[in-house]
């Protein structure tokens, strides 16, 4: 399911009740209950969390809080393309920095952001436990692993041509 | 339905009623191979899959079908062999022959010499790195050879998604002979004598938390197995959880039973995909026959496991802090005035061990207190899975007893730096732990002593770094990582490390002040004395053990404006050797800023004002002529 049939409003209330269902309305499943709807979406759009927090008798403010503490929700839509470099020890002491220095630059936007037109969502992971393929992008669930600032650039031009077919 | 495996190969699937039932299924799982039947093992761990083995897996299907061997040959993908650096990582049984490096083109070859013939194939086996020879065994590999593998001692034999692999191997057997022939007060005691300490980094003795749980006013008491493996640069409990679930599983079964306990929790990173796959996979076997649930092996004895996915935060690690998300709210520690053995999860009794913890205990009541405690130091014993990474040649899973010294472990395994270079530090213990300097090498593994030279065990992460890490970028490195992950609650932590953190921005700016080291000192000590959890108490060893082993590091940025190990963007400047440069022109391309230019064949020159040291005409020369200054 895409992030439109969740926005569809026709649709996406089915969508979160077979999410509720499956955690049996449980106010303490409330985290696995986000992450589904995230699956499903892509994002946290905000109506949806508005109606998960009425469902469960929650406040607001409480899943709000969830939403942001965790690094794993996003409260905005995401590119079409999900670029994640990898900064853990082994990928840092490799020079990942420079590698997320040179997608920056190319891209024009910081880690963690997504650029205007949704193409591209930068975003960082502390491990991903591949250490040994160090420095690590993983593109759209893709791994690559050994790269360098020039093979980030490579990687997003791959990227863009591909879309372009 | 579909057949299932066991089904498949004639072996009934019937709720275990008895140990004797488990006994009849292994030896029937046993008598339905075909002795010395051709089996292909195929590295399926992460490091692997991203190596490509998942098409490698496929090749080999394709080709025995091809061939027409579809039937005599069985094709087995296996959980991580730990050499991750050379993947993916193939063995050819009965011969035992280990191909590493193994692409989907190297397959046909493979099935028609090896599988089919027997010939080695030369090109794929492992080269000995100083003598040159070829190794044809796991075993003989010297990264392998000076191993002990307890944990990961079936990982590369098993499929982690058929629970009869793991029966056939004398799995469950421990579970059954807890239950049917000790009482919960014996276990306690044996893994008390055992000396088992808690693997997740702070080694509190296992057998002690369990007694205090089991001791506990409260029903019902929960387990939890802590598998928010949150350290960067350590996957060890990934790759454990990947490969062989059914260890950690039986392991918190018989903790259950010991302390009183009918539910359980895993808490699982959600960074890890397959290990939640494998996980579930594994609980639903279990279910099927009666290892799990109601009356698990016909003892009366009732437990339950339930999984729940981390949120990505690092802070929820932490015991007290991983019970609060598990109840479903965000993820911050309290102050332990009373501990989670005696009010945790829901205020109930809950006992939380590490995912390594739980797989050292199938063992432990196989084999023994006595044995378990023959391994090892005085204070630590057993074995400890690192994951050894950075810059060292041989990457990947190491499992070695306790009392090993970490010059065996990082030169005699990991077969030392690559490129030659001189090794500077090493770093245990993640975000918690310090950095090692040379001179400490010798120093046996083991939880106490690590903790003595300043920094500590952690869950197993071991970071080799060399003359080109810059030690003050390092120390900047955690700091930044647990500001982010700091969750704000007590102000030592959230002010003393973002406090810190600008000072050791400000010297890798060279804008060092002369009293930075003394500031930073002083901030230490605040973070450790009076931070709530282990998080903050502990967020000050990579900058108090790089002031304590490097401080000319620090003293060069601060007074001399420069960086000995040419890291910090603002103190370097990258220089073209019109020695070494050919003037092929490809940094000249690369460049985004166009601040490269020169002659074709002539020596290029690097614009100063225009160069933003984003460091790709490192990267793309071939010629080692880009320098850093």
């Amino acid at each position: 399911m895409s992030a439109s049939t969740l926005v569809d409003a026709g649709t996406h209330e089915a969508v979160i009740e077979s999410i509720l269902e499956r955690h049996s309305c449980d106010p303490a499943a409330i985290i696995a209950i986000l992450q589904d709807l995230q699956d499903e979406a892509g994002y946290l759009p905000e109506e949806a969390l508005r109606y998960v927090a009425r469902r469960l008798d929650i406040p607001v403010s409480k899943v709000y809080r969830l939403a942001t503490f965790y690094r794993a929700f996003s409260l905005q839509p995401r590119g079409k393309h999900h670029l994640c470099v990898c900064t853990g020890t082994a990928c840092h002491v490799r020079g990942a920095v420079r590698v997320i220095r040179s997608l920056e630059q190319e891209l024009g936007i910081r880690a963690g952001e997504t650029d205007e037109q949704l193409q591209f969502t930068l975003e960082t992971v502390n491990c991903l436990g591949a250490c040994a393929l160090g420095p690590i992008v993983v593109a759209d669930g893709e791994y690559h692993g050994q790269m360098t600032a020039a093979k980030a650039v490579r990687l997003v031009n791959k990227l863009r041509s591909s879309g372009q077919e | 339905m579909a057949k299932t495996l066991a089904q498949q190969e004639g072996v009934s699937v019937e709720r275990l009623q008895s140990p004797q039932d488990l006994e009849r299924l292994r030896e029937a799982l046993i008598a339905a191979r075909v002795p010395d039947k051709p089996c292909i093992t195929v590295c399926g761990g992460t490091g692997c899959l991203a190596c490509g083995s998942q098409a490698v897996i496929d090749a080999f299907r394709e080709e025995l079908a091809r061939q027409g061997m579809a039937e005599q040959v069985d094709i087995r993908t296996t959980g991580c062999h730990g050499f991750c650096e050379r993947g993916a990582v193939v063995v050819i049984h009965p011969q035992g022959i280990f191909y590493q490096r193994v692409k989907p083109e190297d397959v046909p070859d493979v099935v028609r010499e090896t599988v089919a013939q027997g010939n080695v194939l030369e090109r794929l086996l492992y080269t000995h790195p100083q003598t040159g020879e070829k190794i044809i065994c796991e075993r003989d590999i010297p990264f392998y050879n000076l191993q002990r593998r307890l944990i990961l001692s079936h990982n590369g034999l098993i499929d982690p998604t058929r629970i009869e692999d793991y029966i056939s191997y004398g799995g469950y057997s421990a579970l059954a002979k807890a239950l049917y022939t000790m009482q919960p007060e014996e276990i306690i005691e044996v893994i008390k004598k055992s000396g088992l300490r808690g693997r997740g980094g702070a080694g509190f003795p296992t057998g002690r938390k369990w007694e205090s749980c089991r001791q506990a006013p409260g029903e019902p008491k929960y387990v939890i197995c802590n598998a928010d493996e949150g350290d960067p640069g350590a996957y060890m409990n990934r790759s454990t959880l990947e490969g062989n679930p059914h260890l950690v599983l039986e392991g918190m079964v018989i903790g259950a039973y010991a302390v009183g306990s009918h539910t359980g929790y895993i808490y699982i990173r959600h960074e890890y995909p397959l290990a939640v796959t494998n996980i579930s996979l594994a609980m639903e076997a279990m279910r099927r026959y009666g290892l799990l649930g109601e009356n698990i092996l016909g003892s009366g004895f009732d437990f339950d496991i339930h999984i729940a996915r981390g949120g990505g935060a690092f802070v929820c690690g932490e015991s007290s802090a991983l019970m609060r998300s598990l109840e479903g709210d965000v993820g911050e520690p309290r102050a332990k005035y009373v501990r989670s053995v005696e009010r945790g999860l829901w205020d109930k009794p809950s006992c939380l061990n590490n995912v390594e913890t739980w797989a050292n205990v199938p063992h432990i009541i196989n084999r023994g207190w006595e044995w378990f405690a023959g391994i090892g130091t005085d204070g630590s014993k057993g074995t400890k899975v690192f994951s050894l990474v950075g810059k060292v040649n041989n990457t990947g899973l190491v499992e070695v007893p306790m009392g090993i010294t970490l010059r065996q472990i990082i030169f005699d395994i990991g077969g030392g730096i690559p490129g030659g270079r001189a090794f500077k530090a090493v770093q245990t213990g993640g975000p918690s732990g310090g950095c090692i300097p040379e001179s400490l090498l010798d120093i046996p593994v083991g939880f106490d002593e690590l903790t003595r030279v300043g920094s500590m065990m952690g869950s197993g992460g071991m970071i080799v770094m060399d003359d080109r890490t810059c030690m003050v970028d390092l120390a900047r490195y955690f700091l930044n990582f647990l500001r982010e992950e700091s969750c704000g609650k007590c102000t030592p932590c959230r002010e003393g490390i973002a406090r810190s953190l600008e000072v050791l921005n400000r010297i890798c700016d060279g804008q060092g002040r002369p009293d930075d080291i003394a500031l930073l000192e002083e901030l230490g000590e605040l973070l450790r004395g009076f931070s709530l959890c282990g998080l903050g108490q502990t967020a000050a060893n990579p900058v108090l053990s790089t002031i304590r082993y490097f401080r000319d590091e620090y003293e060069a940025h601060i007074h001399d404006h420069r960086c000995p190990a040419g890291v910090c963007k603002a103190l370097i400047h990258y220089r073209i050797n019109p020695e070494a440069c050919t003037g092929c022109g490809a940094c000249a391309l690369q460049c985004p800023q166009q601040a490269i230019s020169g002659q074709k064949k002539a020596a290029h020159v690097i614009d100063q004002e225009l160069c933003i040291r984003c460091g790709i005409c490192l990267d793309t020369c071939k010629f080692s002529a880009v320098q850093v200054q």
